[in-house]
């Protein structure tokens, strides 16, 4: 295991050596201490690493993430996990905007609460919220799940496509074109399998699907006032 | 013969016909109506300007004996690797989707015979695209279609889209017939569905944020790649001191002309600016700044020929963009295709249902059969000799001024033939000193 201080490293120094690690790395353990809320902490990592975060952090941690795994025992800025492709992050306080954002894999767990746009536009990365999400959050999915065990806030799933939305607690208002679904044996599978991975303490039969009425795939006149 | 003299039936102004057409279609249809291409609507444009050439006191240099050098590098600012183009034009973002891949293949052909770089668009990046393209411009959208870290750094440059000349403020749009198997894949969208794309970005709100997104890019890539920002000629004095604030090594100026894979016509003909209006407060904003040629300035938007290409420099660009004349110059609008447009109940130069995807040229389509008609390695051949063509052209005017480097162009080669284009250009009219909104007369 190998510490880094940002204290004394430059952000780009940690970066660049976060990202020469290899998929046969011997450092494979990483500890990066006092962050002091830095942005674009452990960006474009694409090793299978494990990178502890000790403290908070700015803008986009761990964005772009391939192979690592990020553990942030604080809190995160805004667009965490953004575009995030493999491996997975945690966060064990809050999140700001943007939580995983048009992410295309992997998964991301916070266990604090996630502000609005959670899961924005996501393209397939698997997102657990332990505690509640702001408005608009899945705005704009396309592809992956979003598992929220609090609230959700306004206009949840907006305009979705094909993401899969799993809420435990209250639904403030959907948006427009989702709907609530049909909890079948497979999604009950498969939420039993990612509370699991994401240490979370529910059960899978206590939550709710939503997911795209696909009223709006394509233009109708007669749905305008959807638009 | 005595019948009493008739006037002659008057269409009426506000009422045209081209109008009342329109009206009849949304009472059919319901919506709006969408297309393809650029503002055609006739704006001031280049064409107002004209060269003053060389005189007394001003000395020409010699055609085909006197060097003129068309060099430009893009990115001297922040980027490790700034990009060396032989010839100040470059090929603008266009999204494999809209265009056929025979189409995007021909362009990074042919940009790549003429030593210029093509650019990406939203959809991703193709192998074939990256393959033919010796530089490739990666743009940033906000749908981030098939972004991906490896694409971000297999790219020359990358291009933040904040918006674009046909409609700065809307979002990309591409209608289900054109979202075929591997455009639904390459932009994890169910296939047929009409894809409408943000107007903004997911993750950042203003130029504060855009600061943060563009240092995170870098960290990614290494702070080997030039990053431009592309905005569309809304604000363009605002826009651009925006841009430089929030780190971008490049500015790409898009004005109205410029064209658009599919949007409303309402947006693409009412919203933003002429190209010949946006440029001197583009430039403007880089010289308050002390950022002129240290920050480039690409300007696109109606460009068609060498004397526009002559012209946006002398304005102040470092190199300029085209689009709807590369496509041209593969084969769209063709008259040969005449017949099939007129069977699309439109004929050549005005086709621009490009969101249909049944370009009888094979260019805007997914259709297989269509895409066939353009041979990627004819097209691409066309493409560089029209880039030849501009560049010589622009080069003799650049002659003809004294200069010997077509970036030495300068507002005082110019003069307007019209008060609008002078106030625009910031340039005298024709015949006087006058320059609206500069002097007084």
């Amino acid at each position: 295991m190998q510490t880094i201080d940002m204290a004394s490293t430059e952000l780009r120094e940690l970066n660049s050596t976060l990202q020469a690690q290899s998929k046969k790395t011997d450092d494979a353990e990483w500890v990066i201490e006092n962050t002091r809320g830095a942005h674009a902490l452990a960006v474009g990592l694409d090793a299978p690493i494990k990178v502890t975060v000790k403290g908070s952090t700015g803008y986009y941690c761990a964005g772009m993430n391939k192979q690592a795994d990020v553990h942030v025992t604080g809190s995160v800025g805004p667009g965490v996990a953004e575009n995030m492709i493999s491996g997975s992050v945690i966060v064990e306080g809050d999140a700001s905007q943007y939580a995983g954002a048009t992410g295309h894999g992997g998964l991301l767990v916070i266990k604090g609460n996630a502000s609005s746009r959670c899961g924005i536009s996501m393209k397939g990365i698997d997102i657990v919220v332990h505690g509640n999400v702001g408005h608009m959050s899945a705005f704009m999915a396309q592809s992956g799940n979003l598992v929220i065990l609090g609230d959700a806030g306004d206009a949840l799933g907006d305009s979705l496509y094909e993401a899969r939305l799993f809420v435990r607690g209250k639904v403030k208002s959907l948006g427009a074109d989702c709907i609530e679904k049909e909890m079948r044996p497979e999604h009950l599978e498969f939420l039993a399998d990612i509370l699991k991975r994401a240490g979370a303490d529910a059960k899978p039969e206590e939550f709710k699907r939503y997911g795209s009425a696909r009223k709006l795939y394509n233009f109708n006149v007669d749905h305008a006032d959807e638009y | 013969m005595d019948k009493t003299p008739q006037t002659l039936p008057r269409q009426n102004w506000t009422f045209s016909n081209e109008i009342n057409s329109e009206i009849r279609r949304a009472a059919a249809t319901g919506i709006y109506d969408i297309r393809g291409g650029g503002a055609k609507r006739r704006v001031p444009n280049f064409d107002d300007l004209l060269f003053l050439g060389a005189s007394i006191s001003r000395y020409p240099l010699e055609g085909y004996r006197e060097k003129c050098e068309t060099s430009v590098t893009l990115g001297t600012r922040f980027a490790k690797k700034p990009i060396e183009l032989k010839i100040p034009i470059t090929i603008a973002g266009m999204s494999f989707g809209a265009l056929s891949a025979h189409a995007k293949e021909a362009l990074g052909r042919g940009a790549t015979a003429a030593g210029t770089s093509t650019t990406t668009g939203d959809g991703g990046m193709t192998d074939e695209e990256r393959g033919h393209s010796e530089k490739l411009v990666y743009q940033y959208l906000p749908s981030r279609y098939g972004m991906n870290p490896d694409d971000l750094r297999r790219a020359d440059a990358i291009e933040v889209v904040v918006g674009q000349g046909a409609k700065p403020g809307g979002g990309g749009m591409l209608l289900g017939q054109k979202i075929t198997e591997r455009v639904a894949k390459m932009r994890n969208l169910p296939i047929g569905i009409d894809q409408r794309s943000a107007c903004r970005h997911p993750d950042w709100t203003g130029p504060d944020d855009l600061e943060i997104k563009i240092l995170e890019i870098r960290e990614i890539t290494n702070w080997e790649k030039p990053i431009y920002i592309k905005i569309g000629g809304a604000r363009p004095y605002y826009d651009t001191a925006l841009a430089v604030k929030a780190g971008a090594d490049v500015v790409v100026l898009d004005g109205m002309q410029g064209g658009t894979a599919a949007t409303q016509d309402v947006f693409i003909e009412h919203v933003g600016q002429p190209t010949l209006a946006c440029i001197r407060p583009a430039v403007k904003a880089l010289q308050d700044l002390g950022m002129h040629r240290k920050v480039q300035l690409v300007v696109s938007g109606g460009i068609r020929g060498g004397a526009d290409v002559a012209k946006a420099l002398a304005l102040g660009a470092d190199a300029v963009a085209i689009g709807t004349a590369a496509l041209i110059a593969l084969g769209d609008n063709d008259p040969r295709w005449e017949e099939e447009y007129q069977k699309l109940g439109t004929t050549t130069g005005a086709y621009d249902d490009w969101h249909e995807g049944r370009d009888p040229a094979g260019i805007t389509t997914q259709d297989p059969e269509l895409m066939k008609r353009l041979d990627p390695v004819a097209a691409g051949r066309r493409l560089r000799n029209y880039l030849a063509v501009m560049t010589l052209e622009c080069q003799t005017l650049a002659r003809a001024c004294g200069k010997s480097h077509v970036h030495n162009l300068e507002p005082e080669d110019l003069c307007a033939l019209t008060i609008e284009a002078a106030a625009m250009a910031g340039v005298p009219l024709a015949g006087s000193n006058w320059i609206p909104g500069q002097s007084g007369f």
